[in-house]
């Protein structure tokens, strides 16, 4: 029988030979993660259902990336690392990435990749619902909840519905104008925000291989704002030499049969799109750039798994070197690798942290910031009626802290140039 | 499980995401800690902007003041509830607040398995716009046997989709319960 990457993937999870779309089934779990929102409560239901003394199903497979409320002064947030910390410690978990020490990540979905955890074929359960940003590398990746992740932690195993799947291809040449961000909000507009919900989306297509593993991810984390279970891109040579170069671990590449069943196929040309983002306040509010260019904007942030990735600051530096920003604009690497990027990696012969402070830009600490908004003191939260264009992932009400901000998402390169005319502006009026 | 569930309605919108069900400076608290477990209560439900809290009229707090139990303990939403972030804190806010059912034309995956696996409020697909018909502070009972809803204050009736597939996760209280009576829980 025919099947889609996701059900391969699946099928080998299930130890069978092909799962069903609709069907239920156990799952081995290669990789749980968590962090430390969700990381203390999953501990605490772990111990009340295992006992006291449990011991996690396997050490080896459990990442614990500590990345929402790292930089602030908030008691409670800190005493969640606390917790996390002695959890670590007491389970002998290896992959642990302590706040405040130099094995400190950030955002725990860029850290993944960084770290050679992403594997072709695997399965990997996170307590975080951008945990399909991992489907980039040709494995399955979604998000649960603490009940789930704890009965992971004892069992190393969760049910699952196997997802139908949207299959989403884009022909043609990426132009320089046009991002992963661009393709993904396109869609989002297109199928709305539970378009695919309890489902696979597929990325296939000579532009979706044409891109770097970083845009690939930006794709497959925005996912979930369409309802998705998963997004996926079957790995190609691109992904293989990415994660060669991160991890010795064995891996098995898998692909879509020609005849597979696909719930729906949507079809772009690449050449046809142009730089687009969701309005306030939903993420499928679809509106091209040019359509609402001159809205008065109050802050730019650049930033979070979706949007805080070397690639993504790489073509906001294009648009900011040399200018000057008109409104409040944070840079906020979603790593500390990528922190360090900042400052070995040049445009033009200028590093990028030169040209964003040069261009005016506060350059923040790695964390997921105030892509959620996050306690009070958090960098970025927005405050009361502030218009924010940012490269984050969700904008319903209140998402960056105030109620009655207003969120426009948009690519790197729509934030940069909208930042320094302070006013949505396309990007086409700088390249 | 109860066979029978009567409360009164709180009605919201379509889309209500785990931020509006509980916004994120609230995780913090602890979830095991009674005395700040009552907070996810205070706060369930605070994200809703006030004029789209409590439909039709709107500007119907779901919280009064600094309560932690909710007088509404049945939600009646549109389509794709609990969209957003995997937060288990949203379903467990709503279970503290009180809310022993949900009953929305559609879920978003993962707060539709936090409710079933985490044992909290009852996920019901209504089959028709019920957030456009039952009003804020009406009084329903749900059938479960008949997987039914009537508003006792219009003495409609409404069918509900059958819990399907789940139903014995719900009926047993959460994914824990439900692996105890199948022997699912070995570790391996």
């Amino acid at each position: 029988m025919a099947q889609t990457i996701t059900q391969k993937i699946l099928s080998k999870a299930a130890n069978r030979k092909f799962v069903d779309a609709g069907e239920s089934v156990w799952l081995n779990v290669d990789i749980l993660l968590t962090h430390d929102v969700c990381g203390p409560p999953t501990f605490d239901i772990f111990k009340e259902e295992f006992g006291p003394d449990a011991k996690v199903w396997d050490p080896e497979k459990v990442v614990v990336l500590p990345d929402h409320y790292i930089f602030t002064a908030n008691e409670h947030a800190h005493r969640n690392i606390d917790l996390l910390r002695q959890f670590a410690k007491e389970q002998g978990l290896k992959h642990y990435y302590d706040v405040g020490t130099e094995r400190y990540k950030g955002v725990c979905h860029v850290a993944l990749a960084e770290e050679g955890f992403n594997l072709p074929g695997t399965v990997l359960f996170g307590t975080d619902s951008h945990t399909c940003t991992s489907g980039a590398f040709g494995m399955f990746g979604t998000g649960i909840g603490n009940t789930d992740a704890a009965f992971i932690l004892g069992t190393g195993k969760l049910w699952e519905k196997v997802p139908e799947s949207i299959k989403f291809i884009f022909d043609g040449e990426m132009p320089a104008y046009l991002t992963a961000k661009d393709l993904i909000l396109q869609i989002l507009g297109d199928i709305t925000t539970d378009g695919a919900t309890y489902m696979a989306m597929e990325f296939d297509g000579e532009a979706i291989f044409s891109l770097p593993m970083e845009e690939r991810m930006t794709l497959t984390n925005m996912a979930i704002e369409a309802g998705g279970m998963n997004g996926i891109i079957a790995a190609d040579k691109i992904a293989e030499e990415y994660v060669k170069a991160r991890s010795k671990k064995p891996y098995e590449l898998f692909k879509s049969d020609a005849d597979a069943q696909y719930h729906s196929t949507y079809r772009y040309n690449v050449r046809e799109l142009e730089p687009v983002v969701a309005q306030p306040h939903s993420p499928d509010n679809r509106a091209t750039v040019r359509s609402v260019a001159g809205t008065k904007i109050t802050k730019s942030y650049i930033g979070s798994c979706t949007g805080g990735k070397l690639t993504d600051f790489m073509m906001a530096a294009k648009i900011l070197k040399g200018q000057k920003v008109a409104v409040t604009t944070n840079i906020v690497p979603a790593t500390v690798q990528v922190a360090r990027s900042l400052e070995t990696e040049q445009y033009e012969g200028v590093s990028l942290k030169k040209i964003f402070e040069d261009a005016g830009c506060s350059v923040a600490l790695p964390s997921c910031a105030a892509c959620l908004g996050g306690p009070a003191d958090t960098v970025g939260r927005s405050v009361d009626k502030d218009v924010v264009v940012s490269t984050t992932n969700r904008n319903f009400p209140g998402r960056m802290g105030s109620k009655h901000a207003g969120v426009y998402l948009a690519s790197p390169l729509t934030a940069a140039a909208s930042a320094i005319i302070g006013k949505l502006t396309d990007p086409r009026d700088f390249l | 499980m109860e066979t029978i569930i009567q409360g009164k309605a709180y009605v919201l919108g379509k889309n209500i995401d785990t931020d509006q069900i509980i916004p994120a400076e609230h995780l913090v608290y602890s979830l095991s800690d009674p005395a700040e477990v009552v907070l996810y209560g205070k706060y369930a439900l605070s994200g809703v902007p006030p004029a789209q809290g409590g439909l039709p009229e709107g500007n119907i707090p779901f919280i009064n003041g600094d309560d932690v139990h909710s007088a509404f303990t049945i939600i009646i939403a549109g389509p794709n509830f609990g969209c957003g972030s995997s937060r288990e804190h949203a379903p467990f806010a709503l279970k503290v607040a009180g809310v022993k059912a949900i009953i929305a034309e559609s879920y978003a995956r993962i707060f539709y398995r936090n409710c079933v696996d985490g044992g909290f409020a009852v996920p019901y697909e209504c089959t028709e716009h019920l957030n456009q018909v039952i009003n804020t502070g009406d009084e329903l009972r749900i059938d479960v046997a008949s997987n039914t809803i009537e508003n006792l204050s219009s003495n409609i009736t409404y069918k509900l989709n059958p819990l399907g597939s789940v139903f014995h996760i719900v009926e047993a209280g959460g994914i824990f319960a439900y692996a105890r009576q199948e022997n699912l829980m070995a570790q391996s």
